[in-house]
């Protein structure tokens, strides 16, 4: 038995059960939060290394063998993705413990958290597509509640949109797991898979395809359904924005990914066309709709969606380049994005606004902080060496070698728009001089040395992720080769599911 | 406190509260293999503890529980995941049930049952965090 494929989920799961136990106590709760993601950090580590060693890892659980059983899967890919949520889950705990209110903590802040970032790694881990619909609400569930925390008009405002939307895609989902089910009577994603290479009905297949791709679709923020994200990610508490910005669009990329990889890659002139489309329609949108804004995270929110053009662009091009770009592109841009959240969340506690005209001259008092901001923010915009460049350059190339001239510009027109955009915080925030105060300027209260660290050490140490990425990318490149070569070779997810020669006996 | 006023639901609570929870328990243990578990087990123990709240007021109920209904519901949700573990012990996948007999009663004892048992707490303490809360809204608003 390998037990660190299934550790990943059970180790946050506990966390949060021995969190609500503890709900009186403000201190137990808080090292909770730091020890149970530092392990989930640690099995993650554990699990990448196995994978990497022993190939595609897989267990039944409950002994209950595939495809009748549920079975917890880690490949690269699902490894990858479960080390960069141990990452970001510690370095949120960690942030959080400066920024997240008492107040906030009585609601259940940190348990929440910890269910959270179950529900992200059984996503990624899980072999199963009902089982894949499970953990998307587990995750729903928790940040619906993560989001509304604290009440606020604008929160409940942000929040129907992005619980409508969600909803409406989950529905989606479980209508098309139920319409697959009903077409090859399984629901294990290997079993289906090999059935589904014997339906001759091709146009239903391509009907759930593109079902499927609109529900991830949804999940991920993509073009034209994506307005639920910049509408609600700046309202919740900052660690919060930070930790969703990080993780749960991304689910919806990963299962895009692993779906149309493993499930559906029999037209690939069809679906995966449509989806080159959609991730230049996404790149295009957000970036515009970012130009447009003067408010910190909702400048970031926008660029959300337009990063995860880059990502499905990867995807849809599904050539091996483009794939490798695709993978590249996420571990990229997880720990960027989560962390120019933290720092904007670092600049409100300063100056007490997210509102970029009423910020400013921070380079001069903070400039530690100005330079921890350039770093994700050039690495966004992909300036070398940063690892931005790279992410982008993979995909852009991918597309030139694809011949798809038309979708190529416009990754390479919203490189230089983001970089506007980036430009645009800089100047605002860092750069001009501070403003005249105003009468209804709050007092911002005084910032204490130790909360300032623990502010400030989670970013600098996703800083130095996106540098290592950057300065020393061989082997990032190489994982990303390595997990690309599986995703494009099913037979191989197949087998280490179902066993030699794929042959189920019932 | 509150209470009802009428003194055929206050004894009949009295009365029936303790059948409801011996009947709970009896849902619970039975559950495994034929109808009945820790879900339903739950429901039933939460309706009993509803039905004297109706009689005697929140407060006399949590007096009654001594621990609060969210302390339930944690230690529920930590058996549940606990349950997961023993199998480690065998080498075998997680969640693969384990079964032991206790000596002398020839009681069968198992991580389902623990499983089971974690649900029935869950269950038991956000109906009743859901019910207390409700009472105490509509108390404060009379």
């Amino acid at each position: 038995m390998r037990p660190e494929v299934a550790l990943p989920i059970l180790i946050p799961l506990l966390s949060g059960a021995i969190s609500l136990m503890f709900w009186r106590s403000h201190f137990m709760q808080r090292l909770v939060a730091v020890a149970g993601s530092g392990a989930l950090l640690l099995t993650s580590l554990w699990l990448m290394a196995s994978v990497n060693a022993d190939g595609i890892l897989v267990m039944h659980m409950g002994d209950w063998e595939a495809p009748f059983g549920i079975t917890l899967v880690a490949d690269l890919l699902g490894a990858i993705m479960v080390v960069l949520t141990g990452i970001i889950g510690f370095a949120v705990a960690l942030y959080s413990l400066a920024s997240v209110g008492r107040g906030h903590e009585a609601f259940g802040y940190f348990p929440l958290m910890h269910l959270l970032l179950a529900g992200v790694a059984g996503a990624f881990l899980t072999g199963d597509i009902f089982n894949l619909y499970v953990w998307f609400e587990v995750m729903l569930v928790a940040s619906f509640a993560l989001l509304i925390l604290g009440s606020e008009k604008p929160q409940m405002e942000g929040a129907i949109k992005y619980v409508t939307l969600n909803l409406l895609s989950s529905v989606i989902f479980l209508t098309a797991v139920g319409l697959l089910y009903g077409l090859v009577g399984t629901l294990n994603m290997a079993d289906i898979a090999q059935r589904l290479s014997q339906v001759e009905d091709n146009g239903m297949i391509d009907v759930l395809a593109v079902m499927f791709m609109v529900a991830f679709g949804i999940k991920a923020a993509a073009f034209p359904l994506f307005f639920w994200l910049p509408a609600s990610y700046h309202t919740p508490p900052v660690a919060v924005s930070a930790l969703f910005a990080g993780l749960l669009t991304k689910v919806g990329v990963y299962a895009l990914f692993r779906v149309f990889t493993l499930i559906f890659n029999q037209s690939p002139d069809y679906t995966h066309e449509i989806m080159v489309w959609g991730a230049g329609l996404t790149m295009l949108s957000g970036v515009l709709g970012a130009a447009a804004q003067f408010e910190f995270r909702r400048i970031l929110s926008f660029h959300i969606v337009s990063q995860i053009g880059y990502m499905i662009l990867g995807l849809a091009l599904f050539t091996p380049l483009a794939i490798i770009g695709g993978v590249f592109y996420i571990m990229h841009h997880i720990i960027v994005k989560t962390n120019l959240f933290l720092v904007s969340g670092i600049v409100k506690r300063l100056r007490g606004t997210y509102e970029l005209k009423r910020l400013g001259g921070l380079y001069k008092s903070h400039p530690w902080l100005a330079i921890l901001f350039l770093i994700p923010a050039l690495s966004l915009a992909g300036m070398p060496p940063l690892s931005g460049f790279f992410a982008k350059f993979i995909v852009i190339r991918a597309g030139i070698e694809a011949e798809a001239y038309g979708v190529t510009f416009i990754a390479l027109l919203v490189g230089l728009l983001t970089l506007y955009s980036m430009t645009k915080i800089w100047a605002e925030v860092f750069w001009k001089a501070p403003p005249e105060p105003r009468d209804d300027d709050k007092e911002i209260p005084a910032i204490s040395h130790r909360e300032l660290w623990q502010l400030y050490v989670p970013v600098v140490g996703l800083a130095l992720c996106t540098l290592f990425i950057g300065l020393n990318g061989q082997p990032i490149y190489a994982l990303a080769e390595a997990s690309a070569e599986q995703l494009l070779d099913p037979a191989r997810y197949i087998e280490a599911v179902l066993g030699q020669g794929g042959e189920v006996t019932p | 406190m509150v209470r009802s006023g009428t003194l055929i639901l206050s004894v009949a609570a009295r009365l029936l509260m303790p059948l409801q929870l011996l009947f709970s328990i009896f849902l619970l243990l039975r559950g495994h293999d034929e109808p009945g578990g820790g879900f339903i087990a739950g429901l039933v123990a939460a309706g009993a503890f509803a039905l004297y709240m109706f009689a005697y007021g929140t407060q006399a109920t949590r007096d009654m529980l001594r621990v609060s209904p969210r302390d339930l519901i944690g230690l529920g949700l930590f058996l549940g995941v606990i349950s997961a573990f023993p199998a480690w012990w065998h080498d075998q996948p997680f969640l693969t049930a384990q079964w032991w007999t206790v000596p002398l009663i020839n009681f069968k004892f198992s991580t389902p049952l623990i499983f089971d048992i974690g649900v029935y707490l869950v269950v038991l303490g956000s109906v009743l965090t859901a019910v207390i809360a409700l009472m105490d809204t509509g108390h404060a608003n009379e």
